[in-house]
């Protein structure tokens, strides 16, 4: 005669440290074992489409901020590409270089975030202080240039809010010189950490074709091998001019998919930032970054379809037009949104501790999954 | 690598009638609009078909599309009467790098689409989504639930242009 078993039903979260904001994960658990994961979200739903659709197209930029709040410029940056391409307008190629490096840095700064809470939800608390130490220089380079350290409202429909601090370029330079060993120093002790490699090599393995079929993006579908990155496939701005490689998961520790190889894929992106920004950095064009900004923005009827490579992957701003001064309709594609969808997927046949490891590989924000 | 008058031709040799016409109207994209009961053969062929390989839903957004006509309400406030709601699909291709955009269309009265969830699995949450926001009830979607607004909010669908904030949720106010 078979054991007679029950399975059980436990919630993780809302509250909870390492869900990373409102949500609730509810696991279907027998034993240790987890049976099925089901994601309750909405906890911070404030109906961003809806305000989007009373206020005027410059108007939405400060509440692009609060999707992803740990990208802003990213957000700013996949907005205001969409209103441009429906306006069709030509930008500054200041404003263009002056932008690309604001998206690098705050890739860099998100990685951090990301790399760093995943780490020290299962354990590892001191590249955690480390990295939010390197984070900080980021966020006075931005707090230098419009005065704000999370929530910028920088770039604007056809330009920038501010132009650079005379002090940037300087300062950006010297936190390249002072970052790459950050790096290393990193590799040392969290990347290539025996106990780190433990929790996480191996656990939530992602097949490509899976990752692919849920729409997963970004470092979650580069970690399963596939190297697709929106400003190499559908260049926008200028990344056609710069040098840049796209890492992928190659399974270096375990099975490629897995945990491990989605953290290793942000670390590995974040030196093919600072290249970037050394490339651009000493080329920026003279120029004035109001100059193209339009006096009254009334997009003609249509529609557009824009996308950038956020720090979690791929950002799309949909947005329809009547003609009016106020957008139609705006959907946002948030990477974070698609990329939870797997959770379910990934966490099957493992242990509860891992659901840890797993929710941080696939760094989330909630602010954007519920807009 | 095909622009959307291929694309368009191939899917109306496939498919005929079902295939509703292509609309290059607006500046950046072209948009195929597709019959709202035919959507999951004509995705299931989008994807599987050897030079098309649209693997990949970038995003399903539903629209409410304001075309019927203006009435008054018992209170006074405006509602919309007739009409349609739509769905628009972008794909992409990981394999080809091509995109095309899809729009369904639907009376907004009983607004019934077919379900892609068996097609590309992003629909899952996306049609969620366009069910909590619009009312559009996705045919054979396996778990058709609110996912952004509490389970029991039974005010409406807050992203139609007509929608009415209600007074109490529970007892509790809601304007503020």
């Amino acid at each position: 005669m078979a054991l007679k078993t029950e399975t059980m039903v436990l919630n993780m979260g809302p509250q909870h440290p390492s869900t990373h904001g409102v949500l609730r994960l509810e696991l279907e658990i027998e034993g240790e074992l987890i049976l099925s994961v089901k994601p309750h979200i909405g906890y911070l739903h404030r109906c961003f489409e809806k305000h989007a659709e009373a206020m005027t197209y410059p108007q939405v930029i400060p509440y692009t901020d609060r999707l992803d709040y740990l990208a802003a410029m990213g957000n700013n940056f996949g907005y205001v590409i969409a209103v441009e391409k429906l306006l069709g307008i030509q930008i500054p190629e200041r404003v263009e270089y002056i932008r690309i490096i604001m998206a690098e840095l705050q890739r860099i700064a998100s990685h951090l975030v990301a790399i760093a809470t995943n780490g020290a939800d299962i354990g590892a608390l001191t590249p955690f202080l480390y990295l939010f130490r390197d984070r900080e220089y980021i966020l006075s380079l931005f707090e230098m240039t419009c005065g704000a350290r999370m929530l910028y409202n920088y770039m604007w429909i056809g330009g920038l809010s501010h132009d650079i601090h005379p002090d940037f370029v300087r300062k950006t330079k010297e936190f390249i010189i002072h970052f790459r060993p950050t790096i290393i120093e990193l590799n040392n002790l969290l990347t290539f950490n025996k106990i780190f490699i433990e929790r996480t090599a191996n656990i939530g393995i992602l097949p490509i074709d899976t990752a692919i079929n849920f729409g997963a993006s970004g470092p979650v579908l580069r970690g399963s091998g596939l190297p697709f990155d929106v400003r190499r496939e559908d260049p926008y701005s200028i990344y056609n001019r710069f040098d840049f490689e796209i890492p992928t998961g190659k399974g270096l520790v375990g099975t490629v998919g897995d945990c491990w190889d989605r953290y290793y894929v942000r670390v590995l992106e974040m030196e093919q930032s600072l290249r970037i920004i050394e490339q651009a950095i000493d080329n920026i064009p003279e120029g004035d970054v109001h100059s193209a900004i339009p006096k009254r923005i009334k997009p003609p009827k249509g529609t557009v379809y824009a996308r950038v490579e956020n720090p979690r992957g791929e950002l799309g701003y949909f947005i329809i037009s009547d003609g009016n001064l106020n957008p139609f309709r705006v959907k946002v594609r948030a990477p974070s949104f698609v990329n939870l969808e797997v959770m379910g997927e990934l966490c099957k046949g493992h242990l509860v501790a891992d659901v840890i490891a797993i929710l941080g590989s696939l760094d989330i924000v909630l602010g954007e999954i519920d807009r | 690598m095909k622009n959307p008058e291929e694309i368009f031709e191939l899917l109306k040799n496939e498919f005929g009638d079902t295939i509703l016409g292509l609309d290059k109207d607006t500046p950046t994209e072209s948009i195929i609009l597709v019959d709202s009961m035919n959507i999951n053969k004509i995705g299931a062929f989008l994807r599987n078909n050897n030079d098309l390989k649209f693997d990949s839903l970038m995003v399903l957004s539903g629209v409410d599309d304001t075309n019927g006509t203006k009435v008054k309400d018992e209170d006074g406030t405006d509602m919309i009467s007739g009409g349609t709601l739509s769905v628009y699909y972008h794909l992409h291709s990981t394999n080809l790098k091509h995109k095309i955009t899809l729009k369904v269309s639907t009376p907004r009265e009983n607004p019934q689409v077919e379900s892609t969830y068996n097609v590309w699995r992003t629909s899952d949450w996306h049609e969620r989504e366009a069910y909590d926001m619009f009312g559009i009830i996705f045919l054979n979607h396996p778990d058709l639930r609110r996912i952004l607004m509490p389970y029991d909010w039974e005010a409406g669908y807050p992203l139609r242009k007509d929608y009415k904030n209600p007074e109490f949720y529970k007892g509790m106010k809601v304007p503020y």
